[in-house]
């Protein structure tokens, strides 16, 4: 039994091997919230690299905002019709704000399920966990979403232009006080995580002084927010004083500038910083830990971080280009590295509902039935520790830097039991909303990740292989044979001629002949450890 | 499912690497929960269910000597010689197969009982569909999600899994090793069982052992979900505890079977408020070779029978060393029996009802029931039609073991099926009249055989009386007579019989708790 996380001597060259479904899956596995059995086909045929070039292809398209599913008898939305968005509505209303951020995170689910083939969602939980900020401190619906929206539609782009688009983004500045800040008595907060959490980090060698803190917060005071919710500068409360920050940024002076160009301050901070090799360095070890497994040692920090950062700033903190060599490299697919990940709480429910295809009513046309149905999913999240756009502070969840358990937080006495809960439940009864239901179809599942269901041998085989991504005894595969699918009988006949019997003859009891199995067989392999790993 | 808090209770979660393949299944008791059921519910008995997989040939297990030529004319391949089969002590009409000596003694010892022909009306001769009509209790033509250990579990604890465990009930109330007995733990809302899903992980907890994973990330990670799951799952502490309390036994025999029941009785001992057991031993499922054809005594099935009846003894003696025969009695049971004609791979298709055995201090030893007929000419669609209902057997495990009131009879087995006196009457008290031993024959027809008309007499000692006609392959064709009657008495019913196809049919008479059998052949 290895006694502690292993780290593996490759490094950056692109990989060579060949190119397999369970490769396939474990890219997937990383890049998105699990993976349909058709996503690993369609990727299995495209090869390593064109994958990548897919994966990392996001376009803007237009996802239709969150609605407004919360008019009732008991409350009327005084600006937005039932069934219309609200992200461009501007209100301060403490009662509709609270039902639009639920609102959001019924509608995240949706978006997490429907997710396409591509990298999008799950970068964009990486920046949102990355520029932290919590909903319910934010308090506005139309912030809180156009926050992630920043983060979205940037999640491939530039690292420093959205780092630019953070520090004056309406959410953040209400996040940490920007929008309160004053020459008078300088916020310290923002000035502090720019610097901390955002970019140079606390590791290594950052080592930025409280009054380069005090500095920043000074070059950024005169930020604030309009009444219709717009960033806008204000001279009159910034300061105009010179800014002089410490050796370790080269003793840099921001000289104080007044009247607009005082906002230009702002972008002279972050030159400066972003001149500093921890940024990129920082950066490219969350990556890591995020992508890959969070055990950076001295190898990997020599044969992994500083050549990604290298590239990094290279490329001038463009993003793709170091996803690109990461999700390339003969380092991310050792064997060392497969199924390491714990999932955390999304990747366990949202990589479920989609392996398993479960179908939603659709999220415009039936968006009430939709979102009580995903609200359900929020619900899920939250009792498993991650509360949707509410991390528990600016830090983010701790399962992604908290040395040295870090995803192993995530499980513990009280969530592990609710993960199998979830698959249980997910599994035997389903959850229904006015006659909507959502559950596993066992045997459409069989069908659809097994070319050959009626042989219970390749059925384990492919059942296993889908869903788990350690190996499995084939002791313990033989024993579930058996006991489950074959009920005991010594021929794999007996299996053969229940699945052949209902496909003929698709009578209820039939059908649930086949069912009951196939629920049990599911619910014990994940109900297993493994399945909590990818 | 939302009205119920849910506690996730599995010890799959423990090692899923598996070592070996013993299934045992626990099912628990929690005696003090509610005072309303201390008058009704006999709290430290115990059940433990052998299931035997792949449909047990009964008429090799239990022969019909009374019968024995037409049973030797039906299966002259695998017959076995009559003066092989072992006697039972007070009966000359049945034997046991010769390798089940150890049967033979618990018999001579009053701890054994042989229920015949247990079934069911349309007995169903698929493996899968007959397993779940014996999990669920349902009938051949009903689809049942609960199974009836689960129904009665749920009666017993109807707030579970709400605020379990407790001081009162520290212990799970329900374990399932193995995954097989999914459904008859399945109670309305919740699985009443906690899994021990990977019967290794059971071996592991008592041994102390660990299975092993990867030397990998992913093996790091694993042994680290492992150890959360074990601390995860709130009753590995008791069970361990319970094993390791207990260090003498009995030598057991070395099978699989036998390995279950040694742990089993580990637990017992060791104060698991634990209600039921659930075991199993498979490989029945003799459609060929199922004797060796120089020696009809010895081959598969009478190895199969020699593990049990050995496994059983062994854990009987174990009871009695072990001082606690009185709370414990063990059933065993298979999805159907075989067909009554051999075939000619030397083995015996998928049938119907068949024999199954009650053990323990407290069962009433004998015979229950009459041998099954068999026809002077058997064909291969013949099949022993049902005498006891299965769910008989179950509803007499409930009322007159555990002592369930008769009111919830409906709540758990959902219908009324008559009880039989299997077990000791004082152990619940039942004042029953002991009347299966003082049978008389109760059906008398003319004609016998008949072409078109046969009148059928039935003696009735009052009470719901049902007669019903099964055919030849031991599914109920005709509900003849359904009545209550206020006063004992004989009775006649006209059966006209011009749309029966020729050949054997049986009349099966219930009158309360009596059944009786009686064949007629239609010309």
């Amino acid at each position: 039994m290895p006694l502690a996380p292993k780290s593996s001597a490759l490094g950056l060259t692109t990989y060579k091997g060949s190119w397999s479904p369970q490769l396939t899956k474990h890219l997937l596995n990383r890049t998105m919230f699990g993976a349909k059995a058709s996503d690993i086909d369609y990727f299995t045929s495209k090869g390593l690299l064109a994958s990548i070039d897919e994966l990392l292809n996001v376009q803007t398209i237009s996802i239709p905002p969150p609605l407004n599913d919360y008019n009732s008898t008991a409350f009327t939305d005084p600006n937005v019709l039932a069934g219309k968005t609200w992200v461009n509505d501007v209100s301060t209303d403490g009662t509709i704000n609270s039902y639009r951020r639920s609102t959001y995170k019924k509608w995240l689910m949706s978006v997490w399920v429907g997710q396409e083939r591509n990298i999008r969602e799950k970068l964009t939980l990486f920046w949102s966990n990355h520029f932290s900020t919590e909903a319910d401190t934010v308090v506005y619906g139309s912030m809180v979403y156009n926050h992630h929206q920043i983060l979205r539609n940037n999640c491939v782009g530039n690292f420093k232009q959205i780092v630019r688009a953070v520090t004056t983004d309406p959410g953040m500045l209400r996040y940490l006080n920007g929008y309160l800040s004053t020459k008078t008595a300088p916020d310290e907060n923002y000035g502090r995580e720019l610097q901390e959490l955002f970019t140079v980090g606390k590791e290594g060698g950052a080592k930025y002084s409280e009054e380069d803190v005090k500095n920043a917060a000074k070059v950024l005071t005169g930020w604030k927010i309009d009444t219709n919710f717009i960033t806008i500068f204000d001279s009159t409360r910034h300061d105009t004083t010179n800014k002089t920050f410490s050796s370790f940024y080269n003793n840099t002076i921001i000289t104080g500038k007044t009247a607009a160009n005082g906002a230009l301050e702002t972008d002279e901070l972050l030159t400066m910083i972003f001149q500093k090799p921890e940024v990129a360095k920082f950066i490219c070890r969350k990556i890591y830990r995020y992508f890959v497994y969070y055990n950076i040692d001295d190898v990997v920090e020599k044969n992994i971080i500083t050549p990604l950062a290298n590239a990094f700033i290279a490329n001038n903190f463009e993003i793709k280009p170091v996803l690109k060599l990461l999700f390339s490299s003969e380092h991310f697919y050792d064997a060392l590295y497969i199924g390491c990940q714990i999932k955390s709480p999304t990747d366990h429910v949202i990589s479920f509902l989609r392996q398993y295809e479960i179908t939603f009513p659709h999220a415009v046309t039936d968006y009430a039935d939709a979102y009580y149905l995903y609200n359900y999913m929020v619900n899920q999240l939250t009792s498993m520790g991650q509360n949707p756009v509410d991390p528990p502070n600016v830090s983010g969840w701790p399962a992604y830097y908290q040395a040295p358990e870090y995803n192993e937080l995530w499980i513990n006495a009280d969530t592990l039991p609710k993960r199998n809960k979830f698959t249980d439940l997910m599994i035997e009864t389903g959850y229904t909303r006015n006659g909507k239901k959502i559950i596993v179809n066992t045997v459409q599942f069989a069908k659809t990740v097994c070319s050959n269901p009626s042989d219970p041998n390749i059925l384990i085989d492919s059942l296993f292989s889908f869903l788990i991504s350690t190996d499995i005894s084939v002791a313990l595969k033989l024993s579930l044979k058996t006991q489950i699918l074959l009920t005991g009988q010594a021929s794999d006949y007996y299996w053969t001629e229940a699945w052949n019997t209902y496909n003929t003859n698709p009578t209820t009891i039939n059908y649930n002949i086949v069912n009951t199995r196939l629920k049990a067989l599911l619910k014990y392999i994940m109900n297993l450890p493994d399945y909590q790993l990818q | 499912m939302e009205r119920r808090k849910f506690i996730r209770n599995s010890l799959a979660l423990v090692a899923p690497t598996m070592i070996s393949g013993n299934p045992i299944n626990i099912l628990q008791d929690h005696p003090l929960l509610n005072t309303a059921l201390l008058s009704t519910s006999n709290t430290d008995k115990v059940l433990v269910i052998v299931q035997l997989n792949g449909g047990n040939d009964g008429l090799n297990t239990v022969i019909p000597l009374s019968a024995y030529d037409n049973y030797y004319n039906a299966r002259t391949n695998i017959a076995l010689p009559e003066n092989k089969v072992l006697k039972l002590v007070g009966n000359n009409a049945t034997g046991i197969h010769p390798s089940m000596t150890a049967f033979q003694n618990l018999f001579t010892e009053g701890k054994l009982n042989i229920v015949q022909s247990v079934g069911y009306p349309q007995p169903s001769f698929s493996h899968f569909r007959a397993t779940d009509i014996w999990m669920s209790g349902s009938d051949s033509d009903q689809y049942l999600n609960t199974g009836w250990a689960g129904r009665y579990l749920n009666y017993q604890y109807p707030n579970y899994p709400d605020a379990y465990p407790n001081s009162t009930n520290p212990d799970p109330i329900a374990i399932q090793i193995g995954s097989l007995a999914t459904l008859t733990c399945q109670g309305p809302a919740v699985n009443m069982a906690l899994s021990i899903s990977d019967p290794s992980s059971f071996y592991n907890l008592i041994e102390g052992t660990d299975s092993t994973v990867a030397n990998t990330n992913a093996g790091y990670e694993l042994s680290f979900l492992r150890t959360i799951a074990k601390q995860t799952n709130q009753y590995t502490v008791r069970i361990k505890q319970a094993s390791d309390s207990v260090t003498q036994q009995v030598t057991y025999p070395n099978n699989s079977l036998a390995a279950q029941l040694k742990i089993v009785a580990r637990l017992i001992k060791g104060g698991l408020q634990t209600k039921v057991y659930m075991v199993n031993y498979g490989g029945f499922d003799t459609h060929s070779g199922q004797v060796v054809t120089t020696d009809t005594t010895t081959g598969t099935h009478a190895n199969l029978l020699k593990v049990l009846s050995d496994a059983i003894a062994a854990f009987q003696s174990d009871m009695s060393g072990l001082a606690i025969e009185d709370r414990v009695i063990g059933m065993t049971y298979s999805e159907f029996g075989r067909r009554i004609k051999s075939n000619a791979s030397g083995g015996t298709d998928h049938g119907s009802a068949a024999p199954l055995f009650l053990f323990g201090k407290n069962v009433r030893g004998g015979v229950f029931g009459d041998n099954p007929s068999i026809p002077t000419a058997a064909t291969s669609n013949d099949n022993v039609p049902y005498q006891f209902d299965f769910r008989s057997v179950y509803n007499t495990i409930l009322q007159n073991w555990f002592c369930v009131s008769s009111t919830a009879e409906i709540e758990i087995m959902l219908k009324q099926f008559p009880t039989i006196p299997l077990i000791n009457s004082s152990v619940c008290g039942i004042n029953d009249k002991n009347s299966i031993f003082a049978k008389e024959s109760l059906i008398y027809n003319y004609p016998n055989p008949f072409t078109n008309m046969t009148k059928i007499e039935f003696k009735t000692n009052g009470g719901q009386t049902s007669l019903q006609l099964l055919n030849g392959e031991g599914t109920v064709i005709q509900i003849l007579v359904e009545a209550n009657y206020s006063f004992a008495g004989t009775n006649s019913y006209n059966l006209y019989g011009a749309s029966l196809s020729p050949g054997v049919y049986y009349i099966r008479m219930q009158n309360v708790d009596k059944t009786f059998m009686k064949a007629i052949v239609k010309m």
